[in-house]
């Protein structure tokens, strides 16, 4: 017990270690974030070595071994995969028993590999465990637990999005009847029924706001949903838009720097912006040119500040 | 000649019209309103700035708060946001629970509303009637969830709570009730001489308008478009019911009145539906992991809420709590054609048309 | 007519005791109040839909004497039921200057109590005593009916014992 204790702090890189040595099995578990911390490694097996003597080492092999299946579990549930996982992992022990060998190689492989491994997961249906997003940072760890499947194989090209021909379309749109660097990204956002996900440049945003009322193809007559993100770098203004006729939806996304956001008003093309512009000026300091009646909605009149941005103090001074 | 001059009268932020703390500024020109301005916030709870230090599960009991009267389905949007994010996968029993209890929610709400609306016109039984049969519905949620208005019911990958024994069969005891109930009503108010021609004709606009305005729900829907979301963008388990979309002709309150009517209707046709097709055993959560952490990414989905459109816009960093979560919520949206509606109505129609609009304050100001 | 005190009969007395009440005008003064009660409607969040379900036929509060009331002025107790805003705290406190003497408030639900799950929030003020003096403090989020019929008893009580004894109930 006391053992297990002492390797409590060291439990991550101790389990690392335990599985660079001889134990093939436990290695394999431990792979998932042995592959993430490769660095740690050569320290954590100077360190086990100075630790405990082949002796200890023997004896509470059996206990360090549900410390590591512990921490295995815990860890793969840190990164929301699902308890699938843990039959999944020894799988892939099996799998990448193989593999052991190639243990260098492997992880530069994997994070190769694990974009495009991301982006496949990405398309399986809704259903697949906890892989099913466009995200980079969470998509790596899925591609890195199975090192020897997307070591061995190379991963199948993902097939193109229903809506890719809209959003091509769209896209073509804007660049031809608005300007040609009207469109700084364009991409479909997967999880979201594939929504095709437009971000346009802050100076055409006007016009393409009205090319997209007016143009009889993309014919979005209605407005759903105006947000401002506040990312810490930049800030967003997204549009989400409708053709209730065609049930064809789009997401607008207009970027502004900090220190004076201002993005052109949408109130002209859609009522529906109007409140909604407020809002977000009000919460969020982002000014609209060409709004008729721009002022403070959701705050008292003489409020200082807006509240919902990253850099508000975030808890109430009389809590 | 009288010369009347123009007065700005204040219907302040407490007033009898329950619909809770809002204020507008009307000015007056004799009985005719020439302008009238609402001020909101009155509310503003910072929902918004709170839930970004929180992570989901604890994000679930603000938005009952939010929508108050109708709180599973504010429940339903952000649980769905985050399943559809992660890809979980909802059981079968689950996903039947939060049907069933969102369809006895557009009851209740549904009621509510028209109980509070003819009050606000001036006739006072119909509250009694609603209020009494919503105790049922309440009683129901009660047993199923410990709550009567703010239930926490709903957690990403599944509900809280099963179904105690016999709470199916007195829920469709419940909906034989309710239908002859809603003939009831309809003895009482519906063909009520004084109620048509007070609502008749008032507040009307026309399709165009409302989908330049982005109203949603019965407000959309009385002008003649049909557009439910139930329907349209199916979710959950809609598709499998059988049920109208009941749509007015005319935009005008008389016609919201008939369509929230019917609405009620239709509830209680998919509700018999779905208690037949109640499944006897199964899970009531889903496989989730421990920490709820959604992939870096954003995701907008919306539901079909007794008022409209909720609509719930998560952006995430990979984090447990969300980077920004926006709520886009019917009733403020819904809201910004009043300022154009009242222009030229008398004085008397105020109370009419806002009630018709059927807003609920913790939702416009969230 | 001789009346004398030390010979009235059993059936006397009895009927007496029965009949007549011996108090002070304070007593009775707080005895009417308490048993009329009439409230403000000041519903702000989702207590107000709680308050209003009290109010409707199934817990009754007109059993209790209790009419909503919807101009300050006519009103004896306010019942803050719902989260209260820095904005909107001026005006509860210019209503609550409006209603006449005696008046009382009944703090409903955790939002007025303290602040409520809001408490963290930049707008929200932690509790209606930071504005008006309250009386009974309900707890709930939102308090059952029943439970803000225990309040209004409870503010009958005080009210009824405060006008007998003279004090002021503190704490």
């Amino acid at each position: 017990m006391s053992e297990e204790e002492k390797q409590e702090g060291a439990r991550p890189e101790g389990a690392r270690a335990e599985g660079a040595q001889p134990e093939g099995v436990r290695a394999e578990g431990a792979q998932p974030e042995g592959v993430r911390a490769e660095g740690a490694r050569p320290k954590a097996e100077e360190k086990k070595q100075t630790e405990g003597s082949p002796a200890e080492a023997e004896a509470p092999v059996r206990r360090k071994e549900t410390d590591e299946e512990k921490a295995a579990r815990r860890k793969a549930a840190f990164e929301a995969r699902e308890a699938a996982k843990a039959a999944a992992a020894m799988a892939a022990a099996q799998a990448a028993k193989e593999a052991a060998n190639a243990a260098a190689s492997a992880p530069a492989a994997a994070h190769s590999a694990a974009p495009g491994a991301a982006s496949a997961d990405g398309q399986a249906p809704p259903g697949a465990p906890g892989a099913a997003s466009p995200g980079a940072a969470a998509g790596a760890a899925p591609g890195s637990s199975r090192p020897g499947v997307a070591a061995d194989a190379a991963p199948p090209p993902p097939p193109p999005s229903p809506n890719r021909p809209r959003l091509d379309r769209a896209v073509q749109l804007l660049r031809e009847l608005v300007a040609e660097d009207a469109v700084e990204e364009a991409e479909i956002n997967e999880p979201n029924d594939h929504l095709p996900t437009i971000v346009v440049k802050n100076e055409r945003w006007s016009e393409a706001a009205r090319l997209f009322r007016s143009h009889p193809e993309l014919n979005t007559n209605y407005l759903r949903n105006v947000s401002g993100v506040d990312h810490e770098t930049h800030m967003e203004v997204v549009y989400h838009l409708l053709s209730l006729d065609s049930g064809h939806g789009y997401a607008l996304k207009v970027r502004t720097d900090r220190d004076t956001p201002q993005v052109a008003s949408a109130t002209p093309v859609w009522q529906t912006a109007n409140w909604n512009e407020r809002e977000i000026y009000d919460l969020l300091g982002i000014d609209f040119p060409g709004h008729p009646d721009l002022r403070r909605i959701m705050m008292p009149d003489d409020w200082v500040g807006h509240p919902l941005r990253k850099d508000y103090a975030p808890l109430d001074s009389e809590v | 000649m009288i010369r009347t001059e123009e007065l700005l009268l204040n219907v302040g932020p407490q007033h009898p019209s329950t619909h809770g703390v809002f204020r507008i500024i009307v000015k007056l020109d004799g009985e005719i309103i020439t302008e009238a301005t609402p001020v909101m916030g009155y509310l503003h709870r910072g929902t918004e700035k709170l839930a970004e230090n929180l992570n989901f599960t604890q994000i679930i009991p603000y938005t009952d708060r939010m929508d108050y009267v109708s709180a599973m389905t504010n429940n339903y949007v952000l649980v769905h946001a985050v399943e559809k994010m992660m890809g979980l996968e909802v059981p079968e029993r689950a996903e039947f629970l939060r049907l069933i209890v969102m369809e006895l929610q557009r009851v209740a709400s549904h009621m509510v509303w028209w109980g509070t609306y003819l009050l606000d016109i001036g006739a006072l039984s119909p509250f009694l009637y609603a209020f009494s049969d919503r105790e049922r519905i309440l009683q129901l949620f009660n047993e199923l969830c410990g709550a009567r208005l703010t239930y926490n019911y709903m957690r990403v990958g599944g509900v809280k709570w099963d179904a105690p024994e016999g709470w199916i069969d007195r829920v469709k005891q419940f909906v034989r009730d309710m239908k002859t109930k809603l003939l009831e009503y309809d003895d009482l108010a519906s063909g009520n001489e004084i109620l048509l021609s007070r609502i008749k004709g008032v507040g009307t606009y026309d399709a165009q308008t409302a989908i330049d305005y982005g109203l949603s729900g019965a407000n959309l829907r009385s002008t003649g478009v049909k557009w439910d979301l139930r329907k349209n963008e199916p979710y959950s388990l809609y598709s499998r019911f059988e049920f109208d979309v009941p749509v007015g002709k005319n935009g005008d309150c008389y016609d919201r009145y008939l369509v929230r009517m019917e609405e009620m209707r239709q509830s209680l046709r998919i509700l018999e539906q779905a208690l037949e097709q109640f499944p006897e055993g199964g899970e009531t959560m889903g496989k989730v992991p421990r920490v709820i952490r959604p992939p870096v990414g954003e995701i907008y989905v919306r539901i079909e809420s007794p008022r409209g459109e909720i609509g719930c816009y998560i952006v995430s960093k990979g984090k447990a709590e969300p980077f920004r979560l926006k709520f886009r919520r019917p009733s403020f949206v819904n809201l910004q054609i009043l300022p154009k509606l009242l222009v030229g109505e008398s004085m008397t129609n105020l109370v009419t048309i806002l009630g018709g609009i059927d807003i609920v304050l913790g939702e416009v100001d969230c | 007519m001789e009346f004398d005190l030390a010979r009235i009969s059993p059936e006397d007395v009895q009927e007496l005791e029965r009949n007549v009440f011996v108090g002070s005008i304070e007593t009775l003064k707080g005895w009417v109040r308490s048993n009329s009660l009439w409230p403000l409607t000041f519903g702000l969040a989702c207590c107000a839909i709680e308050m209003m379900a009290a109010g409707a036929p199934h817990y009754d509060l007109d059993r209790f004497g209790v009419m909503f009331r919807t101009s300050p002025r006519q009103a004896d107790v306010m019942i803050v039921s719902g989260t209260v805003t820095k904005k909107m705290a001026p005006l509860l406190r210019r209503l609550y200057d409006q209603m006449p003497e005696p008046k009382w408030v009944i703090a409903m639900g955790s939002c007025a109590t303290a602040g409520g799950p809001y408490v963290k929030s930049y707008s929200v003020v932690k509790g209606v005593d930071q504005v008006v003096p309250v009386d009974v403090y309900i707890p709930g989020c939102p308090p059952n009916p029943a439970a803000l019929i225990y309040g209004i008893n409870k503010l009958q009580e005080k009210i009824r014992y405060e006008a007998k004894t003279g004090k002021r109930v503190t704490g």
